[in-house]
């Protein structure tokens, strides 16, 4: 990738690399407890990039800034938890993504159809009112308490590199499996984008509308697909996420970290938001538990998006997005 | 044919360019607002004043701020809750490290800082656009949050981290009770409207809209994007400075950070895109339309007969929003205020059908 031999990608990594150390050099901490705190943001960063991701695949195939991806997730898993209460688990996570196709399918005709054509504006202010509606009904229908989702996600921490280290270093068995479950994920839809016709097409339509529709792609089946797909992505962020946190509300609160992920990796690159993910995770928590205390702690909760705001302004495009040509 | 401006001729480029050229339309803004510093305070309940008509007035001034950048100069902007704070803790700050000061003088003040802290947020605005923006403002209102939750200086060190506000005071005459609370915001809010209309019609407004349109022909002309951008950056946390140390002072009377928050941000936002952004009196109607929807919903069930409970009652007003939003950008993107021009142009033909 012709984004990573950029000079100034190449400045941001070192940067980070040598802020990231900077506890150790100026020995506030030992490699165990700093391997500790980056292993937890890392982690937590993944969790963010699967967020993310749903919202690449919809911004690439169509254009469109999807806020309700968070609110997506919360319906998903809670439709997932509601349902696995009445039957088992395989069934219910059929179900849901039923669920999740005939949403896209719903969004594609009701909200999508009739602002075609419309400025990006319009189209993000449009997601967010359907974010607010999902929201409302998934909690209508579903009730506001805080269920527990069981996966079978395993939930002690473990402690590994007993033998390297005093005590060796606490990693979360759960995040650790999440990370797997991502990496998984994204495999798969590298493979579904390259391997499959429909991938291809999807490829097309990010690339050139009018160009795609006239070859014959039917845009409208494009984008339910492609927001079915991004359901399913939500569908397991909520999976893991709610496995972690409970089913709740502010499980969409959550997901509006997923902006700045997005900003940093680029909008229109899946890569890019893995490595946003991560970079905005392992940043969060080294930052809130090495420069908080100077700062009264709390720094977690605006880290990311000034961190976000600050690419803004020097490299809009983020780390591996291509670079916006504003044609007059 | 009442509506009609037959038999109104101008002789003078001043009488030309008047805020309410037809004589119908100064009759009606004149009565409605005779009507509102003399009637209402009479005939509205005390329930009328603290549960609709205060916060209404508040939160249209805030629209109004927010109007003016999203609406007039199109830069998008969801930290409108944080500039709300930075008002309402600046006015707290004036107010008692230097009490001798005047309420109408502390006002002022805060709604400095809040432009000065708005203008700081707004360089960003000279590099992205539109959703990029948005999510430049959000850093701006997790940041604002953060800075007031655990900056100790700025809530007095109060161990709580809930501030009141000291009992208001203009020049001696003291601002108890609903109907002088109403009545001076309702002279806040006129006032900042009036200036807010001139300053949209003159120079500086047509930069805005400019610079909304099409921000490099805008340039190309000699719109200076550094002064309109950051000047409506400026304008607009002004108004929305000054209506958040009205929302602390008046409405709220003691608040936490809690109260300006990124859903206050959001508020907002939904009251100019369904009042209709670019519109002045767009503001006001997104205002009563979202001050006035959740009091409709909570008593729609009973009266209906079907109980809801109250989180059922939250859920459904979330729905609406949402749906709310979706249709309004569908169906009038221009919202409210469109369809009270197109009644108004209905209204110069009644009763005739053409």
């Amino acid at each position: 990738m012709e984004a990573l031999r950029r000079p100034s990608t190449i400045t941001f990594f070192v940067l980070l690399a040598i802020a990231a150390v900077m506890p150790m050099v100026l020995g506030q901490a030992k490699f165990p407890q700093w391997l500790e705190v980056a292993l937890g943001g890392l982690l937590t960063g993944v969790l963010y990039s699967l967020v993310a991701l749903g919202l690449v695949l919809i911004f690439k195939a169509s254009g469109v800034f999807n806020f309700a991806q968070g609110a997506m997730v919360l319906f998903a898993a809670l439709t997932l938890v509601r349902l696995a209460e009445k039957m088992p688990l395989a069934l219910a996570i059929v179900l849901t993504l039923a669920v999740m196709i005939a949403l896209a399918w719903l969004i594609e005709r009701l909200v999508l159809r009739p602002l075609v054509n419309q400025e990006g504006i319009v189209l993000f202010m449009a997601t967010l009112g359907v974010a607010y509606f999902l929201d409302g009904f998934g909690q209508a229908v579903w009730g506001s308490d805080i269920y527990t989702l069981h996966v079978g996600m395993p939930k002690e921490p473990k402690i590994i590199l007993e033998g390297f280290f005093d005590g060796g270093v606490l990693v979360d068995m759960e995040d650790l499996v999440a990370a797997i479950i991502a990496a998984v994920l994204v495999a798969a839809l590298t493979l579904f984008f390259q391997k499959t016709g429909t991938g291809r097409a999807l490829r097309a339509v990010a690339d050139d509308h009018q160009a795609a529709q006239s070859i014959g792609i039917p845009l409208n089946r494009i984008w339910v697909i492609v927001w079915s797909v991004a359901g399913l992505v939500a569908l397991v962020a909520g999976i893991v996420w709610g496995s972690k946190l409970g089913v709740q509300f502010s499980l969409s609160q959550v997901a509006l970290k997923a902006l700045p992920v997005v900003i940093l990796g680029g909008f229109t690159s899946i890569p890019g938001a893995i490595v946003g993910g991560l970079i905005i995770g392992l940043g969060e928590k080294l930052s809130e538990v090495y420069l908080g205390p100077f700062f009264g702690g709390g720094i977690e909760a605006w880290f990311a998006y000034v961190l976000a705001l600050v690419f803004l302004l020097f490299r809009p495009e983020g780390l591996f997005g291509e670079k916006i040509i504003d044609r007059v | 044919m009442i509506y009609r401006e037959t038999g109104q001729f101008k002789t003078t480029y001043a009488s030309d360019q008047q805020l309410f050229p037809i004589l119908q339309d100064r009759v009606f803004v004149i009565g409605a607002l005779a009507f509102a510093f003399v009637a209402v305070p009479f005939i509205a309940s005390d329930y009328m004043f603290r549960a609709i008509l205060t916060p209404f007035l508040i939160l249209s001034l805030a629209a109004l701020g927010l109007n003016i950048l999203v609406g007039y100069c199109g830069q998008v902007s969801l930290g409108t809750g944080g500039f709300m704070a930075v008002g309402a803790y600046a006015a707290y700050n004036f107010a008692v490290r230097i009490p001798q000061l005047d309420l109408l003088v502390i006002f002022i003040l805060a709604g400095l800082c809040a432009a000065a802290v708005g203008v700081v947020f707004g360089i960003p605005s000279l590099r992205i656009k539109g959703f990029y923006l948005a999510v430049a403002t959000l850093a701006a209102q997790f940041f604002i949050d953060w800075a007031f939750a655990r900056i100790k200086w700025f809530t007095n060190d109060i161990p709580s981290g809930s501030v009141s506000a000291p009992p208001l005071e203009i020049l001696g005459y003291g601002i108890e009770g609903p109907q002088r609370k109403y009545l001076l915001v309702l002279a806040i809010v006129s006032l900042a409207a009036l200036v807010a209309r001139n300053l949209t019609r003159g120079a500086i407004g047509r930069s805005w809209m400019a610079t909304r349109d099409m921000d490099v022909a805008a340039e190309v002309i000699g719109i200076r994007p550094l002064t309109a951008k950051l000047s409506a950056f400026a304008v607009s946390s002004f108004f929305v400075g000054i209506s958040g140390a009205l929302w602390a002072f008046v409405y709220l009377g003691s608040w936490e950070p809690l109260a300006f928050d990124v859903n206050r941000s959001f508020q907002l936002l939904f009251m100019v895109i369904i009042g209709g952004l670019g519109s002045i009196l767009g503001s006001f109607l997104g205002a009563a339309f979202i001050v006035i929807l959740p009091l409709v919903l909570n008593q729609l069930p009973a009266m209906l007969g079907i109980p809801l409970s109250t989180a059922m009652v939250s859920d459904i007003e979330f729905m609406v929003f949402g749906a709310l939003i979706v249709f309004f950008l569908i169906v009038e993107p221009r919202g409210l205020a469109r369809l009270w021009a197109i009644g108004k142009e209905k209204l110069r033909l009644w009763p005739f059908p053409h």
